[in-house]
């Protein structure tokens, strides 16, 4: 998030609400900011934007398309819809599309009940999936001492990416394969515990949307993720903020 | 900067500790490239020229000299189609699945190999002896269905006669000729 100096200086309208944005922030950012929320998923608050999931399409007025809002920067007078009826539903299939896509079977995931998949399903009415499930036969890594990644519960936000090479500064992730050959692989596709520049800092694990990566020893429903720890090192370390994360995890 | 950088790695004498001559071409390349990282496309393009596949070493290698984490290398190379990571068998069966082909039960011929010899098209045998793929339209239409073994075209397969094919092909000592 970018939060430029000084005062906010650009007019605009976000579902009817006045705001004033600062130069250089995304249509996400001054939404969040005024408290109008925008489904997302790969979007991660002190991350590097990614826009892959598209989540967080929104209508920009007299925009022919519809727009990024985690990477598009507002201009003046910009006039912004955050849902309607066809944006709801091409929210609603991307999400059903993930779920097809994977293996989530909820009842046994360590993460049910602290997944951002899950809550997007809620936020956008999804009952069924419509789409064939397909099943992969994706992987499980248990290679590392502490961690352990699931594949088939993976949806490719590529946040454990950018954190391990943005925050932690190791890269240890990235993505290998094309299409629906893709995965998130560690090294050259190699058991993430046999990773040399893994730094066993855990990042990974709690910025991760879904049960695709955990704490091992976990059992169904008792991992807890911490994405917000990301926002907030990035802050206390740009802005000397140190004291501003009160609850402990 | 980057021809001070350049200049430091020629003074250290790059190469690779097999004396594999093909990485002394591969290391022209990567000077060419003045070790630009944007630049990796271009130079994993040239391996694979050199070598015929993208190894784990040529890709640690080029990790290394372009200074780049390996994930990042495997993403970027595993995305293009172009690229092959393995070497390709001792003996090859391609199955033309061009339309003609197709319809006289190429898909047949190409799932009973599969299974034959435990092998995902696209890919080699675990003992590097054979690799299965497939090809568009080989031109011999008239032969449909055509599988290439061994870089012999053989017309009008069934399932059984290529399984009996490869079979013999298999058997027989490598020769010169078999790639
Ligand atoms: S634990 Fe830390 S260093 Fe290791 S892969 Fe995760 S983010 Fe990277
Ligand atoms: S493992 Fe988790 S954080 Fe990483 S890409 Fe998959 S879903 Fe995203
Ligand atoms: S949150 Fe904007 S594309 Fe994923
Ligand atoms: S379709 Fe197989 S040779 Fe033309």
């Amino acid at each position: 998030m970018s939060r430029g100096n000084g005062r906010p200086s650009i007019p605009v309208t976000i579902d009817g609400q006045e705001a004033m944005a600062y130069e250089g922030e995304t249509i996400l950012d001054v939404a969040t900011r005024i408290g109008v929320r925008i489904p997302r998923l790969c979007y991660l608050e002190g991350l590097s934007v990614w826009g892959g999931c598209r989540l967080c399409l929104v209508e920009v007025e007299d925009d022919p398309r519809y727009r990024l809002s985690c990477a598009t920067p507002v201009v003046a007078e910009m006039a912004v819809t955050t849902t309607n009826w066809e944006l709801h539903n091409h929210r609603r299939r991307i999400v059903e599309m993930l779920f097809a896509e994977g293996n989530h079977i909820c009842a046994v995931c360590v993460s049910n009940g602290d997944c951002e998949l899950q809550d997007l399903a809620a936020e956008t009415d999804v009952d069924h999936i419509h789409y064939d499930l397909q099943h992969p036969d994706a992987s499980v890594d248990a290679s590392h001492p502490k961690y352990v990644l699931d594949r088939e519960r993976c949806v490719l936000c590529t946040r454990c990416v950018r954190v391990c090479n943005e925050i932690e500064g190791a890269h240890v992730w990235d993505v290998g394969g094309r299409g629906s050959d893709s995965m998130i692989v560690a090294e050259l596709s190699k058991p993430w515990g046999e990773s040399p520049s893994c730094t066993w800092c855990g990042k990974c694990v709690l910025v991760c949307p879904t049960g695709a990566l955990a704490f091992k020893g976990r059992a169904v429903g008792e991992m807890r993720h911490d994405p917000a720890v990301i926002d907030f090192l990035k802050t206390a370390r740009d802005e000397g903020k140190w004291y501003e994360r009160q609850e402990a995890r | 900067m980057a021809e001070a950088r350049t200049a430091e790695r020629a003074a250290q004498g790059e190469g690779h500790p097999s004396g594999d001559e093909r990485f002394a071409l591969l290391d022209k390349t990567l000077r060419k490239a003045r070790y630009q990282q944007d630049q990796l496309i271009e130079v994993l393009h040239v391996a694979q020229d050199l070598f015929g596949h993208l190894s784990e070493d040529i890709l640690i290698y080029l990790a290394r000299q372009l200074k780049l984490p390996p994930s990042r290398v495997y993403g970027v190379a595993t995305f293009y189609h172009l690229f092959s990571f393995t070497a390709p068998g001792r003996h090859s069966a391609t199955v033309c699945m061009g339309t003609a082909c197709f319809v006289k039960g190429a898909e047949e011929i190409v799932q009973q190999l599969e299974a034959a010899h435990d092998v995902r098209s696209g890919q080699t045998t675990e003992d590097g002896e054979l690799t299965v793929s497939t090809a568009r339209c080989v031109g011999s239409c008239g032969l449909a269905p055509v599988v290439v073994v061994d870089g012999v075209v053989t017309s009008h397969q069934t399932a059984e006669s290529t399984l009996a094919h490869v079979g013999e092909v298999l058997a027989k000592e490598p020769t010169e000729a078999s790639t």
